[in-house]
């Protein structure tokens, strides 16, 4: 299940709700993702999440696809924000319920890495440097292309 | 043919969407990238050797041997920074 939105979101209350559409499963991996306070060029003031409507939501459907089709997933969720957000609000939760706990982490961690690189979001940061477009990391590549 | 930037491109460019008739000779998306370039200082910038710009033909990955033509929605954008 995918859900691209401009409104913030409760981690808490998502992961209630996730478990209870998935009373069967023995393990529940969730991973939450919040504007960060710091970055290379001092304190972040904002940060702003452009998206590509339509493209982003199939890009995204596409990787939940693919985490069910390599691991035995009960359910799956990703929420992403987009808009303008302010640090310490949740950007981005993934959720995995599988059977065994190493099907939910592994496809857990796949999917944030591949919708890190495969998922049209970009991010521009804002606070006394000025504002600039975040530059994708080699890190973020390598760490997606392990899956491949 | 609908013609979209995203992030710094469309700030570079000074517009995210505009309309235009697929220009004549162009049939891939390495084709279009060459005749934008033309059109104004901006966009040669944009597509210059030093910028990393991917792109998407009606909302999939492309390449510039991609085909386009002129009911086709071209997006060109950075590397992707989500998460």
């Amino acid at each position: 299940m995918i859900r691209v939105t401009a409104q913030a979101f409760d981690s808490a209350a998502e992961t209630a709700a996730f478990r209870d559409r998935v009373p069967q499963a023995g393990a529940i991996v969730t991973f939450l993702g919040q504007v960060r306070g710091r970055g290379p060029q001092g304190d972040i003031a904002a940060m702003t999440l452009e998206h590509y409507p339509g493209m982003t939501e199939r890009a995204l459907e596409t990787i939940e696809a693919e985490a069910r089709r390599r691991w035995p997933l009960d359910e799956v969720i990703i929420i992403h924000r987009y808009g303008r957000l302010e640090p310490g609000e949740p950007i981005v939760f993934v959720a995995t319920a599988s059977p065994h706990r190493r099907a939910a982490y592994e496809a857990n961690e796949f999917l944030v890495d591949w919708l890190k690189t495969r998922a049209p979001f970009w991010k521009k940061e804002e606070g006394q440097f000025g504002a600039r477009w975040v530059d994708a990391k080699a890190d973020d590549d390598d760490a997606a292309a392990r899956w491949e | 043919m609908t013609i979209l930037y995203f992030a710094w491109l469309k700030e570079r460019v000074g517009t995210g969407e505009e309309q235009l008739p697929l220009p004549a000779g162009v049939t891939t998306v390495g084709d279009l990238i060459e005749h934008l370039k033309a059109r104004s200082p901006e966009l040669e910038a944009v597509f210059g050797a030093d910028a990393r710009v991917l792109t998407a033909v009606n909302q999939d990955m492309a390449t510039p041997d991609t085909p386009v033509t002129d009911s086709d929605e071209v997006a060109f954008f950075p590397p992707m920074t989500g998460g």
